[in-house]
């Protein structure tokens, strides 16, 4: 099976005249297969909102340098023109953001806001697109669809309007949707139903998703495959489960370690990762995640870690669990 | 208690029902300031629209009771019929007050929405495409807002061979036209960086469809604020311009501006004559000028609670 969505060697780079690049992805590579649920974890500022962006092709126009090939059903969207990426964006690919308030135009209908994407995309005249519309919201699990269609964002709660956003970015059925962190603006309840949501969406629907976020509980329940970035560089990628089981990355191992635990001794105190990332060593000719590192060797301030491919992608000099 | 009950259930099952503009009007009617502006501009729009059937006489009728008791030392007051007396012509000084009303809100409301329309335009381009159009459009606008207003409408005004009531309007328009471009394209610029345009573009809307149904429609409420105080401006300039003599100069139409003017060689014979219509003036400026402020407090999102 040919993959659907595969990103190689995504470098993005922030310009600034006078100024040394800010390298905010370096080298990113991975792919999504028709169906998958592909996190991408990792913490504030490790490039996972910009690489999403970039595959959006929703970076700034001028800032920035973008290199590197993504490609979807073997099409380049990098190469493509302004007005094909636009005929793409909403029916192929489409994108959930983060904080569902802002992201939802607030001087028109909810109702109004689908039916554009159904009539640009599908061609519907008003009256199918509404009726479209109504069934979209109802999937979603929107009560009283048909009175929502005529309220405006603000008259829906949290939840609503993530739901709302889902809806909106499902209705031409995408074969891949980018999801970032789009739980991280609601409560913790409201969470796990759109949790819920999305991953029944994409099983009855078969869309692809790649979840960006920071959280390891959403990648637990949710995810088939995890990459785990640091840095802008991925430092680990693995099934699930693996992941889970054996952390093998200094930083997922940290990463785990540091979730509480309810069953854990009283009055113990939590497992933390120690630095920030203001503490990075550069790529070029260190491991970024050194300084940091319980785990760190000599070499890994002087030499570049090189990715290894065995059973996983890990790049690390010294894996936890190695002998 | 169940009646309570129920009707905070019919509250939330009524969709949050008030919608941004109930709200902001929920707010001005609490609000003194707007009573106030409210009211002068409801009397003065009331007043102006029936002028006709308000003002006992005709703006340009000359009454020999009146003028036979004019003399270079006096001027006649109150007369049975005549309320306020006469002007300096031997008419009905109450009836052209009323009349000039009229004048001034054509003027105003016209020199104001042409500007809005033709600021809307310029500054929406400008917002919306950037690059060298915005640095084109907003380097004029710059040059323009660097005049004095008044200077520059005087200057346009100037240039018409034959004052008239249009020229008038087209000299404020042109005054108010940068002041809605530079407002609306700061506000179409933050627009642009907004998440909900983001995610518009993130779902294929075409380019025309993001200006005209996300951006713009988010982006006017500063300017429809600004249209309300600009109407207490373009009133002044107006009135201003028709002062120095580059109104109409029709003696048939009353104006307050060429009223004021004309006083100014009988301040010491009558006053009234010149007393009148600059409270005119100073009020219905002030009546836009309040409404506007309070406008814009109910409008400001930070005022929401």
């Amino acid at each position: 099976m040919s993959a659907l969505l595969e990103v190689e060697d995504l470098k993005v780079a922030f310009t600034r005249r006078g100024e040394p690049d800010s390298v905010a992805v370096d080298g990113v590579s991975f792919d999504v297969q028709p169906g998958e649920i592909v996190g991408l974890v990792g913490e504030s500022g490790c490039g996972k909102s910009v690489t999403s962006l970039a595959i959006m092709r929703l970076l700034p126009e001028r800032g920035n340098r973008v290199t590197g090939s993504i490609r979807m059903d073997g099409d380049e969207l990098t190469a493509l023109s302004d007005g094909q990426l636009r005929e793409r964006r909403g029916r192929d690919l489409s994108m959930i953001f983060q904080d569902p308030l802002s992201s939802l135009n607030p001087v028109i209908t909810v109702g109004l806001q689908i039916t554009e994407v159904l009539t640009r995309h599908r061609g519907m005249d008003k009256k199918a697109a509404r009726a479209e519309a109504v069934e979209l919201l109802d999937r979603v699990g929107i009560p009283d669809p048909r009175r929502r269609l005529d309220a405006y964002p603000h008259q829906l709660s949290g939840g609503m309007r993530q739901r709302a956003l889902i809806a909106i970015a499902l209705a031409c059925s995408p074969r891949l949707l980018i999801a970032d962190e789009p739980t991280t603006a609601l409560d913790v309840t409201i969470q796990a139903q759109i949790l819920d949501l999305l991953k029944q969406l994409v099983a009855e629907t078969g869309t692809a998703l790649v979840m960006i976020t920071h959280d390891l509980g959403v990648v637990a329940g949710l995810c088939d495959r995890v990459n785990v970035l640091y840095g802008g560089r991925i430092v680990e990628r693995a099934e699930r489960h693996e992941l889970f089981r054996a952390p093998r990355h200094p930083y997922t191992h940290g990463l785990l370690g540091s979730i509480p635990r309810l069953d854990g001794p009283p009055g113990e105190d939590l497992a933390a990762i120690k630095g920030s990332v203001n503490d990075n060593l550069p790529w070029t000719s260190a491991c970024a995640f050194a300084p940091r590192c319980p785990n760190a060797l000599e070499v890994c301030t002087s030499v570049t870690p090189a990715p290894v491919e065995d059973g996983r992608f890990l790049r690390c000099h010294n894996p936890v669990g190695a002998s | 208690m169940t009646s309570l009950l129920t009707r905070r259930r019919d509250k939330i099952d009524d969709l949050g029902g008030r919608s941004l503009t109930a709200d902001a009007l929920i707010r001005l009617r609490r609000n003194p300031v707007a009573i106030v502006g409210a009211v002068i501009v409801g009397l003065f729009v009331l007043v102006s629209i029936f002028a006709p059937l308000l003002a006992p006489h005709g703006p340009a009728e000359v009454f020999p009771e009146l003028q036979r008791n004019l003399r270079p030392d006096s001027i006649p007051g109150a007369l049975p019929g005549f309320p306020l007396g006469s002007d300096q012509n031997g008419r009905d000084f109450f009836s052209r007050l009323l009349l000039a009303s009229r004048q001034t809100l054509f003027v105003g409301v016209f020199a104001t929405l042409i500007g809005l329309v033709f600021g809307v335009l310029i500054g929406a381009i400008a917002g919306a495409f950037g690059g060298w159009v915005d640095t084109v459009l907003m380097r004029v606008t710059d040059v323009l807002l660097s005049i004095p207003s008044l200077l520059l409408a005087i200057s346009i005004a100037a240039l018409a061979a034959r004052p008239s009531q249009t020229t008038v309007i087209i000299a404020v328009a042109l005054v108010n036209v940068p002041i809605f471009a530079r407002l609306l394209r700061g506000a179409m610029l933050a627009q642009r960086e907004s998440d909900h345009v983001l995610a518009a573009t993130s779902l294929g809307v075409r380019r025309g469809a993001i200006v005209v149904r996300h951006m713009l429609p988010n982006a006017m409420g500063p300017v429809i604020v600004q249209a309300t105080l600009t109407l207490a401006t373009s009133i002044l300039d107006a009135a201003a311009l028709s002062f120095l003599g580059l109104g109409d100069g029709d003696p048939a139409r009353a104006e307050w501006g060429l009223m004021l003017a004309n006083a100014q060689s009988y301040l010491d014979v009558r006053p009234a004559l010149a007393f009148y219509p600059a409270i005119a003036i100073i009020l219905v400026a002030l009546g836009f000028t309040l409404l506007g402020e309070a406008l814009r407090e109910a409008l400001d999102p930070k005022g929401r609670r």
